[in-house]
C-alpha cells in the first residue's frame, strides 16, 4: 500500500437539504501532486474546507499523516501541517506582504506576552527567524521586492503568489491550493507550474483544485473527479481523460467551453 | 542614519516636557494632566481590544469600575495598601473579563457591541444595588488610604502626576513591544480576516480572549490610580457614556495607533478644560467635531502606520482619490490587470 498523507473515508457534508459531498473516499500520496476536479458546484471547495477544519464533516472522517483530524479547529489543522490558499483571495489587505507571510510562523513560534514585552534574547531570536523565513518564502515566489508594499496594492496574479508564499511559510506537509491559476495570464500560469513542481521537489505534497485543464493534466500525478458531491472517477491524467463517465459528466456538457477558457 | 537620531531627540524633548510640566504649570493644570494620563491608560487599554483586534467593546467602563471598586473595597474594608491593590485590581478586572467574555467572544461587530453595552449596565446597576453592603450603593465608597511606595506617598497633584505619567511611559513601552511581536501581529491578522488567520494557524479565540483580558487588566489597574486620586468612587463614574467616551478616544485617535490614542485622550480631556466658558456648547462642538472627523479623516488624528502605508499605496500608482475606504481587493486587482 502506498504511503498516504491524506485520506478521506466516507466523507459526507450537508448544507440543510443540500448534499454537498457524499460518501467521498479519496486519498493523496505523500510526495505527489494530486488534483481534485469537477464542474462548478461539484463540492470541491467544500471538501477543502472540511479537510482544513473550516467545516465539520457530517459523516465520515479525514485522516492526515496517520491521525484522525475530522472536526479539528482550522488553527490546529494548520499547526499539524496543512497550508492552504483560498479561491477568493483572503489576504490581510492593509498589512505588508512580509507581515502577511509572517502570519504562518505564528504556530511555529512560542514567545508569550511577558517575553514579548521584555524583549528577551530568545524572543528577539525568534522574531529574527520569523522574518528570515518569511523573506525566504517571498523570494521563492518572486515577491521579495514588494515585501513592504501592502498586500492589496499588488496585482491580482501577485496576490495569488503571496497567498502561496503565506501557506508555504507554515512549513506544511501538505499544500492545498484552491484554484491557484484563476485570473492568471498564460505566462503567470507557466510560472505557477514551475513553482508547484519546485514545492513538490522540496518534499511538500500538493493538492489542488483547478479549472485550467491544461495545468491539471500537465502537473498532476493523480486526479480525482467529483460531480454533485460524488466521486465519479480517479487515476492518472490519461486514465481520467479516457474515463467515459468523466467525459459524460464533465466534458460532454455545457461546461465544456468554460473549462477551456478558464 | 539621521532618522534614529531625530527620533531620539524627539523622545528626549518629550521626556523633558513631561518631567518639567508640573513645575511650570499650576496645580489646576497639573490635576488636569493627571486625569489626562489616566484616560491615556484607559484609551490604550481599549485600543488593545478595539484597535488591535477590532472587537467592538462599548462597555469598557465596566472593567475600569471593577478595578476602582476592588481598590476601594479592599482598601477600606481590609486595609490592603494601594500599592498592592494596583496589580491586584488589574488581575481581578482581567479575570472578570476573561470569564464574562468567554461565552460572547465569538460574536461579531454589532452583536458584540450590544452585549458589551449590556455588560456595562449590569455592572453599574449591581454597584448601585449595593450587594452584601460592599459597594455603598449610589453614594459609593470613600478611599482614605494614600498611595505609598517605599515610604514615598502621593499627596499633591504633582505626586500624582509623576505616579500616573510614570505608569503611562511604562505602558506605552510595553504596548509598542507587544504591537511588534507575534502576539500583536496575531491580533491584527484576526482583525483583518478571521478565517485566513485561523487557516494560517492562529487560534482566533485565544487571540481575542487575550486582548480582552489584557485590556481589561490595564483598565482595572487604571481604576486604582483613579480611586487613589479622586478618593470618592461612585457608580456615576462608570456609566455607558464613559464607555462611549473611551470608544471615541480610540476611534478619533486612529484604530491601533498608540500616539493617536494619546492625542485623542488629550483632545477629549484637555480641550473641554480650555473651553470651560462655553460649557453649554462644548458637547455640541465636540459632537460636530466628531462628525467632521469621521467624514474627512476617518483614519483618525494620528493614524497607525498601517493607514499611512495604505495612503502611500493609494496615492502611489494612480491619482489619489479622497479618503481611503476599506475597499475590497477586486477593485485594486482590476486596476492591476489593466
Amino acid at each position: 500500500m502506498a504511503d498516504l498523507l491524506l485520506e478521506t473515508r466516507n466523507l459526507t457534508k450537508r448544507f440543510g437539504g443540500l448534499l454537498a459531498v457524499s460518501n467521498l473516499d479519496f486519498h493523496v500520496e505523500r510526495g505527489s501532486i494530486a488534483s481534485l476536479i469537477g464542474p462548478n458546484g461539484a463540492g470541491k471547495t467544500t471538501v477543502f474546507n472540511v479537510i482544513t477544519g473550516i467545516y465539520r464533516p457530517d459523516e465520515g472522517s479525514v485522516w492526515f499523516d496517520g491521525r484522525d483530524i475530522s472536526g479539528m479547529k482550522p488553527h490546529a489543522v494548520a499547526a499539524l501541517g496543512i497550508g492552504r490558499t483560498f479561491q477568493t483571495l483572503r489576504l490581510f489587505g492593509t498589512l505588508s506582504c512580509l507581515e502577511n507571510v509572517m502570519a504562518s510562523r505564528h504556530s511555529r513560534s512560542r514567545a508569550g506576552v511577558i517575553a514579548s514585552i521584555l524583549g528577551t534574547p530568545g524572543q528577539r531570536r525568534e522574531e529574527r527567524d520569523i522574518q528570515a523565513e518569511a523573506e525566504r518564502r517571498l523570494r521563492q515566489v518572486g515577491l521579495w521586492e514588494q515585501r513592504h508594499a501592502t498586500a492589496r496594492s499588488l496585482s491580482y496574479g501577485e496576490q495569488r503568489l503571496l497567498e502561496i508564499a503565506r501557506a508555504l511559510a507554515l512549513d506544511p506537509k501538505l499544500l492545498v491550493l484552491d484554484e491557484p491559476a484563476a485570473g492568471l495570464n498564460p505566462q503567470e500560469t507557466e510560472e505557477l507550474v514551475g513553482l508547484i513542481r519546485s514545492v513538490r521537489d522540496e518534499g511538500i505534497t500538493v493538492l489542488l483544485i483547478e479549472h485550467d485543464m491544461d495545468l491539471v493534466m500537465e502537473v498532476s500525478d493523480r486526479i480525482t473527479v467529483l460531480d454533485n458531491g460524488r466521486k465519479i472517477g480517479e487515476g492518472t491524467p490519461e486514465e481520467v481523460q479516457n474515463n467515459p463517465r468523466v467525459i459524460e459528466a464533465y466534458l460532454g456538457r455545457d461546461e465544456d467551453d468554460d473549462d477551456g477558457a478558464a | 542614519m539621521n532618522r534614529p537620531l531625530a527620533r531620539w531627540i524627539v523622545y528626549a524633548l518629550l521626556a523633558a516636557v513631561l518631567i518639567a510640566f508640573p513645575h511650570i504649570a499650576s496645580r489646576y493644570w497639573t490635576d488636569v494632566a493627571v486625569f489626562f494620563g489616566i484616560y491615556v491608560i484607559l484609551g490604550l487599554s481599549l485600543n488593545l481590544i478595539l484597535g488591535e483586534v477590532g472587537l467592538f467593546n462599548m462597555g469598557h467602563a465596566a472593567f475600569f469600575a471593577i478595578g476602582a471598586y476592588t481598590t476601594a473595597i479592599l482598601s477600606t474594608q481590609y486595609g490592603v495598601p494601594l500599592v498592592w491593590l494596583f496589580p491586584l485590581s488589574g488581575i481581578v478586572a482581567a479575570l472578570f473579563a476573561y470569564l464574562v467574555t468567554r461565552p460572547i467572544i465569538h460574536l461579531r461587530g454589532d452583536y458584540l457591541l450590544i452585549v458589551t453595552i449590556g455588560l456595562n449596565e449590569i455592572v453599574r446597576i449591581a454597584l448601585v444595588n449595593n450587594p452584601w453592603g460592599l459597594t455603598g450603593g449610589p453614594n459609593g465608597l470613600l478611599v482614605l488610604d494614600r498611595f505609598t511606595v517605599f515610604g514615598w506617598s502621593a499627596r499633591t497633584p504633582q505626586d500624582f502626576y509623576y505616579l500616573v505619567w510614570g505608569f503611562v511611559v511604562l505602558v506605552v513601552i510595553a504596548l509598542v513591544r507587544l504591537q511588534n511581536s507575534r502576539i500583536g501581529r496575531a491580533w491584527n491578522y484576526v482583525r483583518e480576516d478571521e478565517i485566513a488567520a485561523s487557516a494560517m494557524g492562529i487560534d482566533v479565540r485565544w487571540a481575542k480572549s487575550l486582548a480582552f483580558t489584557l485590556g481589561a487588566g490595564l483598565a482595572g489597574a487604571a481604576g486604582t490610580l483613579y480611586a487613589a486620586k479622586i478618593r470618592i468612587i461612585s457608580p456615576d463614574s462608570f456609566t455607558f457614556s464613559e464607555s462611549v467616551t473611551l470608544f471615541s478616544i480610540v476611534v478619533l485617535g486612529g484604530l491601533g495607533s498608540i500616539p493617536g490614542v494619546i492625542v485623542a485622550a488629550g483632545a477629549l480631556m484637555v480641550l473641554p478644560e480650555i473651553f470651560r466658558d462655553f460649557l453649554e456648547y462644548r458637547m455640541l462642538v465636540f459632537g460636530a467635531a466628531m462628525i467632521v472627523m469621521m467624514i474627512f479623516r476617518p483614519q483618525g488624528l494620528w493614524p497607525s502606520r498601517r493607514w499611512v502605508r495604505e495612503l502611500e499605496a493609494e496615492t502611489g500608482p494612480g491619482p489619489g482619490d479622497g479618503p481611503p475606504r476599506p475597499a475590497s481587493s477586486p477593485a485594486k486587482a482590476a486596476g492591476g490587470d489593466a
